[in-house]
């Protein structure tokens, strides 16, 4: 158990800069997250702190000692890889007990150890299989067995359940959550699922271009999403972001298809600023009077639907529904944001506007 | 239903002649081992088995003198091809997943240009380059030894190539796995890559050992004494030139015997071999 310290660490090949200078000190026995899509340099980040890749500058700190130039072996970490990456020709158990065995631990304490981490995982039938003779879920278990077992400072995850199918991954997100609450040991989880990032995660760290759009807990990063890429990256289905101008007063938004929408608060200095104005389809209902869509196409999910809307200029609003459509497409609609709901972004840099 | 029929005949037609043209050349060598030198000497060796075969065997198997020549006895000449064979193949195989295992996972300066080098070997066979490998190995004075027999055919660009295109198709992350789980290069080497090499190891095996098993030219070359007379040389020292009659019975039966050991290797194993060629068990 330790502290995980990334001090304005970047990474170059070449001239191409994937990494851009990240900082974040992760807390003993939190959870984070790095979301982003691919080639956004998390993966790559995540191998820097393992010591698969090196570093062109910055620091990374691993239970307060720099870890620069130390091996993946002497960095006191465990690793997760997406396609497993078990010893195919080991059995379960070799698998589990091969990094105890290099360290020379004596074997009674191997067989405990991996016996603890096979019940705590469930995998006590299959000690004796090759990994060829398991399912998937299973051989993810394998790989966390092997993990576990190793007893570390930090665990790495590198996007571990992207090749399961979507129920089991769901059910891995569980198990894996459950694990780490409660072993409480630190973890970096590297993916591009926003449900996984939400779920799982003490702090996300949203990444971009090798650059950290926002770090925050999961509800910070829905509710107050720090630049228009994360407000487009998280929540399902995306955030509407249509352009607007602030008023002269600076009381309301005011949107090309004439459309005025009050602010919570007067922003006199902000007055006549053009503006992107985000709205949460989840955020938008049905309304007396606001924004008059034509209903393109409705998708009902069960538990809510979406709407796929037009606006009369022809930029599209998605809205969500709570429980069976009510509408029917080509049927029109005026639906207005909740209080609150409005998120504001500068038009050219993108940035959240508090 | 008739063409279907008559296209299903060639090709069974095709490889009954063929196995026929293969088979009948080891089948007239299996009689011949089996009369006497009389009968084969006039001409009119007949396709069935005659009462010989324990004798000539024999024979071939001390080396006792035939009836026209004095020979090295087989055994001798089994035992120096099997030395030979054994270390052509298990020094191939070692030399070769060594130099794969370099060139497929390290970085190091010039690797491309020592895989060339080695690709460019392919192209010198032993032939080529035997008068400066024999001056060599005369002056270490290798003549007449196992040594010298094996380690100039030992280096084998083909195997390395093999073992390379092997080595690149194991996941860049069980070598990462291995390097978080604390192993050096030459516990990975031994504990991962050795044992997903074992098919191929089998297959390359099977292949080199027949290699060195007829190897021809340079252990005529490297050899003068009987004693380290391999028995492909062996036997055509055993078939005179020119108007010199030849036991004819001993020659047969020593060449049955010559084809057991590779016959041996392929049919014990077949299993691997075949597992070798087809997957790579991952």
């Amino acid at each position: 158990m330790a502290t995980v310290e990334i001090r304005n660490v970047r990474k170059s090949y070449g001239p191409v800069e994937a990494i851009k200078g990240i900082d974040i000190a992760i807390q003993d026995g939190e959870f984070l997250v790095l979301l982003g899509p691919s080639g956004c340099g998390k993966s790559t980040l995540l191998r820097m702190v393992a010591g698969l890749e090196g570093i062109t500058g910055g620091e990374i700190a691993i239970g307060g000692r720099v870890v620069n130039h130390l091996d993946p072996k002497d960095r006191d970490i465990a690793m997760v890889f997406q396609n497993y990456a078990l010893y195919p020709h080991m059995t379960v158990f070799d698998n589990m007990a091969y990094g105890l065995k290099i360290r020379g631990i004596p074997k009674a304490e191997i067989r405990a150890r991996v016996d603890k981490a096979a019940t705590i995982l469930e995998l006590g039938r299959f000690l004796d299989r090759r990994p060829s003779q398991l399912s998937g879920g299973q051989r993810q278990r394998v790989a966390m067995g092997r993990a576990i077992v190793r007893e570390p400072a930090a665990f790495l995850f590198d996007e571990p359940l992207s090749n399961l199918d979507a129920k089991l991954r769901t059910q891995m997100r569980v198990e894996i959550k459950r694990l780490q609450d409660r072993l409480g040991i630190t973890s970096l989880y590297v993916t591009h699922d926003q449900v996984e990032a939400m779920t799982l995660a003490d702090r996300i760290l949203v990444m971009n271009h090798g650059v950290a759009e926002q770090i925050g807990t999961p509800l910070e990063v829905y509710q107050r999403p720090a630049s228009l890429f994360v407000a487009g990256f998280i929540g399902s289905p995306p955030m509407n972001v249509l352009d607007g101008r602030i008023d002269d007063r600076g009381e309301a938004v005011l949107l090309p298809g004439g459309q005025r929408l009050p602010l919570p608060r007067p922003r006199a200095t902000d007055a006549g600023r053009p503006v992107k104005l985000g709205i949460r389809p989840e955020h938008l209902a049905v309304a007396a009077q606001g924004f008059s869509i034509e209903v393109e196409l409705v998708e009902a999910l069960g538990a809510d639907t979406v709407v796929y809307g037009r606006l009369p200029d022809g930029e599209s609003l998605l809205v969500r529904m709570a429980g069976i459509p009510t509408v029917r497409e080509r049927d029109r609609l005026t639906v207005a944001p909740q209080d609150g709901a409005l998120h504001l972004f500068d038009a050219v840099t993108g940035r959240r506007v508090e | 239903m008739k063409p279907t029929r008559f296209i299903d005949l060639v090709p069974h037609i095709v490889l009954i002649v063929g196995v026929l043209i293969f088979a009948y050349p080891i089948y007239v060598t299996l009689i011949g081992s089996t009369w006497d030198s009389g009968t084969i000497g006039r001409g009119g060796l007949p396709l069935w088995p005659g009462g010989q075969g324990a004798t000539n065997y024999a024979q071939a198997w001390v080396g006792e003198a035939g009836e026209r020549a004095m020979y090295t006895p087989v055994r001798t000449m089994m035992l120096n091809s099997l030395v030979m064979a054994l270390s052509i193949a298990l020094g191939k195989i070692a030399i070769s997943i060594l130099s794969a295992y370099a060139v497929a996972f390290f970085r190091f300066p010039l690797r491309m240009a020592f895989f060339w080098l080695i690709f460019i070997t392919l192209m010198l066979p032993v032939e080529v380059r035997i008068i400066p490998t024999y001056k060599v190995v005369a002056d270490l004075g290798l003549i007449n030894t196992y040594a010298g027999l094996a380690i100039p055919l030992i280096a084998s660009a083909t195997a390395t190539l093999l073992f390379r295109q092997f080595f690149l198709t194991i996941p860049d992350e069980l070598l990462e796995a291995a390097k978080i789980d604390g192993a050096g290069p030459v516990r990975f080497f031994i504990d991962v890559v050795l044992p997903l090499s074992r098919t191929n190891i089998a297959a390359l095996f099977v292949i080199l050992f027949i290699y060195g098993w007829n190897q021809y030219l340079w252990p005529l070359l490297v050899t003068s004494s009987g004693d380290m007379e391999t028995i492909v040389t062996g036997i055509t020292k055993m078939i005179g030139t020119g108007e010199s009659a030849n036991d004819w019975h001993i020659i047969m039966a020593t060449t049955v015997l010559a084809m057991l050991p590779p016959v041996a290797v392929v049919v014990f194993m077949q299993r691997w071999f075949v597992k070798g060629l087809v997957d790579s068990e991952k």
